[in-house]
């Protein structure tokens, strides 16, 4: 794990998003206080509305899984593992996160390994 | 202070549960100390679907009992232990285990037993009944060396127990005394299509015959032997020929009881001993045992009132069913058999399909007396509700049974558009593609959008496509489900009213007191929205930020690239020219995109987050305030001219306007509002088409309600005429309180009024004539809000924690690469997907 210091838990927004400059990458971050992860960590870019807007977005649970609604068009991304509960051919990267001694941190190793394979992933369908 | 009662309630079935459960609910639990005995091992479980235990549901799922009920209420309940005796003179109640209580009041809720044929060898080996779990593990235990199994009693029950005995995988054969299944509901003809349908699943159906012996079987365990003389080779019999009611404690008391057996009640559901009470199977009321679980619920509700000093009492319960019998739809209402006098039959019958449908008409044909319903039940609502209200039936009541044409359509709301109408514009969906969608087995929203693309656009028919598809499942005999979410089994209506008695000003408090879970983006901005209607607080407090859709945390319209819209207040339409420069100048400065809107407000676009505060800093100074477009709240009280200048103006319509305007905004309500006001009746300012539409004559203003423009329009309906300014806006504060707290979430006031019964005249009566009594706690909520008033906008910028989310990265100043503009018309816009890969190619080279 190679961890990223990101900012204090105070400027978190409590069962709410905010989001994050990690490497370059857009993060979005959301906060649980009374959930034992108590944090998670997926792209802030909406694959469908095609805008970064996914930390603005309510969170919530459906049907046990832990989900981000898009402030676009609504559709769940699950926190854990990036999986659009609406299309199961969308994905979200997912990243590791953690709050230690008050302060948030993101793996920027797994943010670079997934954001690469994205890309590559990108230009593969745009070429 | 007064002491404690003792409440002993003997039997912990469905109905002493529901007692339980309803007196603890009760807010005058606190008089009685309770005590009960449940014989069986286990607590109150759910008898009804015992058949679901073989297709894999637990004991513990069929529970009815949360944890802990018993000890959070202070109950003492003795499991396994079954009242013995009743003394009544000394008022002890003592258990076959030796405990004694001393009771103030009685319940006897034992419920009934399977009545078992005194026929000889009864009592063999895998001779079982069909009632409690340890009955279903005793069948389980016998299907294992078994290979037939053999129901006596072709009723409701026994059909039950026949699914039992297939999902254990025994070859099935049901055995009953009458001609026909399910005599008691049943007539002949709807007998037969069942026993067809029944055999068609491999069950074989004897009737009309009289069991007279259980022997030694020669290839199985048993053997029945029939009066006729034919026999029945069966490994297990299960009995499931009716019940009796368990009332051996009261009669050894001293209580009456019927010929037949049962407790006597009277309405009360009190015994003949006055501190006794009887509820469910086990009493006998008016000369009747209600074998269903419902009249049970309903004598446990009648108990509970008496007890706790509240009004109520049982009066009978109607015995209509509607159930699936081993998937087939089966439903029988009122005088299924014509016994009435000069009862008319129509009947419906499809070999083909299997179906049947009977009506039993009254002798002047006006009036539902009864129905039969075999392999197509999806009307049983629709006639339950002719039968039950005395509804006069239409000139051919054939058409109610007769299969319904698509293009058909009834009633008003949804059903009163054509299979053509288009519902949702974006995917030219119709509502007949919608309806076919739903007839493959589409009958939830999300499956809807994914089989036909509706609402996946814009998202604007998402409403009416929900009444559509509602609609369409209640015509198909689904139950449908009103409940908000999975996190609330209650509708918005519902939740308002728990926040408002419950004095809930908190998510996580209603979601302790009244839901489960996490909630979602559903539920959160309801809850949010109903916070901000009856307490209005400022709507990013920190309790309520993470409540709000990104439009109303931000006080700005998102749009489609993640940027925000601006749209200040400018009442009435009425704009200085200075004010004009100054939200002229903003948009200069900000280099935003500027668009008139239909409201008569300037709509500012383009907007980042972190410009937002920026920007409304400068408006703000310029003496601008918030203009709600971000919420579902009141948006703009549109006017025309009026008297002022007008040639033909009547009155002044523009001050009428600003003070509308004024006196309502900030409103939040269940989806926004719109008002317009007319100088005259040639109607400029298309009032007609508003939630709120006033337009002056001579005589006074003339209130319109309940229109609306947007993907079906409606003309708004004349509500009341030549009003004073006073009385026009108590009656516009009424309607717009009432509507707060009673209509669905992001229902407009249009579908709000349709779908409510009584319609228009009911509105009226609500409003004008204070039918219900709420007119001045209307007005009150109204006051409040209007007093409690704030611009979002002045209080967020004056408050720097507030401001804190106003930048795209929290930790960083750069600003979002993915926001790109380019220039039309002299103006920007967001660059589309193809201009965007040349911008990135310049960009990188």
């Amino acid at each position: 794990m190679q961890w990223t210091d990101v900012c204090s838990v105070s400027d978190l927004q409590e069962n709410s998003g905010v989001c994050a400059l990690v490497n370059g990458v857009q993060v979005a971050i959301f906060y649980l206080p009374t959930d034992e992860q108590g944090v998670y960590a997926i792209n802030n870019y909406d694959p469908i509305g095609k805008a970064n807007v996914l930390s603005r977005g309510i969170i919530g649970d459906i049907k046990g899984h832990k989900v981000v609604a898009s402030p676009l068009y609504k559709e769940h991304f699950d926190l854990q593992t990036g999986a659009c509960l609406e299309d199961d051919t969308v994905t979200v990267p997912v990243y590791a996160c953690q709050i230690e001694n008050g302060r948030v941190q993101v793996d920027t190793h797994l943010v670079a390994l997934i954001e690469n394979s994205t890309n590559a992933q990108q230009q593969g369908v745009s070429a | 202070m007064s002491i404690k009662q003792t409440l002993v309630v003997i039997g912990n079935g469905m109905v002493g549960q529901h007692f339980l459960a309803s007196l603890v609910a009760s807010p005058a639990q606190d008089q009685y100390d309770i005590v009960t005995f449940c014989e069986e091992p286990r607590p109150a479980y759910d008898r009804v679907h015992l058949s679901a235990f073989f297709s894999g549901t637990t004991a513990k799922e069929l529970s009815l009992v949360e944890d802990g009920f018993f000890e959070q209420n202070g109950i003492t309940i003795h499991l396994g232990d079954k009242a013995a005796t009743i003394d009544r003179a000394a008022k002890i109640v003592t258990s076959a285990k030796g405990v004694t209580i001393r009771y103030d009041k009685l319940v006897l809720a034992t419920g009934s037993y399977p009545f078992v044929p005194p026929v000889e060898g009864h009592d063999r080996a895998q001779c079982l009944v069909y009632r409690t779990i340890e009955d279903l593990e005793a069948m389980t235990a016998a299907a294992k060396t078994g290979r037939v199994g053999t129901v006596v009693g072709g009723g409701l029950l026994g059909l039950e127990a026949a699914k039992a005995l297939k999902d254990l995988g025994l070859e099935t054969h049901i055995v009953e005394f009458a001609p026909r299944l399910m005599a008691v509901q049943l007539d002949e003809a709807g007998g037969a299509m069942l026993r067809r349908k029944i055999e068609d699943l491999g069950v074989i159906v004897h009737t009309g015959k009289n069991t007279s012996l259980i022997t030694d079987g020669e290839t199985c365990v048993n053997k029945m032997c029939f009066a006729d003389g034919e026999e029945l080779e069966t490994d297990m019999v299960l009995f499931s020929a009716g019940i009796r009611p368990r009332d051996d404690i009261a009669r050894a008391c001293g209580l009456e009881v019927g010929q037949r057996g049962g407790i006597v009640i009277d309405n009360d559901c009190k015994t003949s001993d006055p501190d006794i009470y009887a509820i469910g199977e086990c009493a006998l009321w008016n000369g009747m045992i209600y074998g269903l679980v419902a009249p049970g619920y309903a004598m446990a509700r009648t108990a509970v009132a008496n007890l706790t000093g509240q009004e109520g009492s049982f009066t009978g319960a109607d015995m209509s069913t509607k159930l699936k019998l081993m998937g087939v739809d089966v439903a029988s209402i009122g005088d299924a058999h014509a016994r009435s006098q000069g009862a008319m039959v129509y009947s419906y019958q499809n070999g083909a399909d299997e179906i049947y449908k009977r009506l039993v008409v009254s002798a002047d044909g006006k009036k539902l007396l009864g129905a039969v319903l075999v392999g197509e039940a999806s009307g049983y609502s629709t006639l339950l509700q002719y039968c039950l209200n005395g509804i006069e039936l239409p000139e051919n009541p054939d058409a109610l049974i007769l299969p319904h044409r698509s293009d058909e359509s009834v009633g008003l709301g949804p059903d009163a558009l054509p299979a053509s109408a288009v519902i949702c514009s974006c995917y030219n969906v119709s509502k007949g593609n919608i309806c076919s969608a739903i007839e493959t087995g589409c009958t939830t929203v999300d499956g809807l959008k994914k089989e036909t693309q509706a609402s996946t656009g814009c998202g604007g028919c998402s409403a009416l496509l929900k009444s559509v598809l509602n609609s369409e499942l209640a015509k198909q005999g689904y139950e449908v489900n009103t409940d908000l979410c999975e996190h609330f089994a209650y509708t918005r209506q519902e939740l308002h009213a728990l926040v408002r008695v419950g004095q809930i000003k908190t998510f996580d408090d209603l979601l302790a007191k009244h839901g489960k879970g996490l909630g979602c983006e559903i539920c959160k901005p309801v809850a949010g929205n109903i916070f901000a209607s009856q307490w209005n607080e400022h709507i990013l407090e920190k309790s309520h930020t993470g409540l709000q859709d990104t439009n109303d945390t931000f006080l700005a319209n998102m749009q489609k690239d993640g940027t925000y819209s601006v749209v200040p207040r400018i009442t009435g339409g009425e704009i200085s020219p200075d004010m004009l420069i100054a939200l002229g100048q903003v948009g200069k400065k900000y280099k935003l995109y500027t668009k008139i809107t239909g409201g008569q407000r300037v709509d500012l676009f383009g907007a980042t987050l972190e410009q937002l505060p920026l920007i409304w800093k400068e408006l703000i100074d310029a003496g601008f305030e918030s203009g709600h477009a971000y919420g579902k709240s009141l948006r703009t009280v549109k006017s025309c001219v009026g008297s002022s200048w007008c040639r033909y103006g009547v009155d002044d319509s523009v001050g009428l306007a600003i003070e509308l305007e004024n006196r309502y905004k900030g409103l939040r309500s269940p989806h926004k509002i719109k008002f317009a006001v007319s100088g005259c009746t040639r109607e400029c300012a298309e009032a007609q088409s508003k939630d709120i539409g006033i337009i002056a004559t001579e005589n006074g203003w003339n209130l319109y309600v309940c229109g609306n423009g947007g993907m079906k329009p409606r003309h708004a309906d004349l509500f009341a005429t030549g009003l004073d300014k006073a009385t026009l806006i108590k009656y516009i504060d009424r309607v717009l309180s009432f509507y707060v707290r009673t209509a669905d979430r992001l229902q407009r006031t249009s579908v709000w009024m349709e779908n409510m019964e009584g319609g228009l005249d009911y509105l009226k009566s609500v409003i004008i004539d204070d039918k219900l009594g709420l007119g001045e706690q209307l007005e009150q909520q109204m006051q409040h809000v209007i007093d409690t008033y704030h611009c979002e906008w002045k209080t967020t910028i004056e408050d720097a924690s507030k401001l804190k989310r106003f930048h795209h990265f929290i930790n960083s100043d750069a600003t979002d690469d993915n926001v790109v503009f380019v220039e039309e018309r002299g103006q920007i816009r967001p660059a589309r997907d193809d201009e965007r890969k040349q911008f990135n190619l310049v960009e990188v080279a």
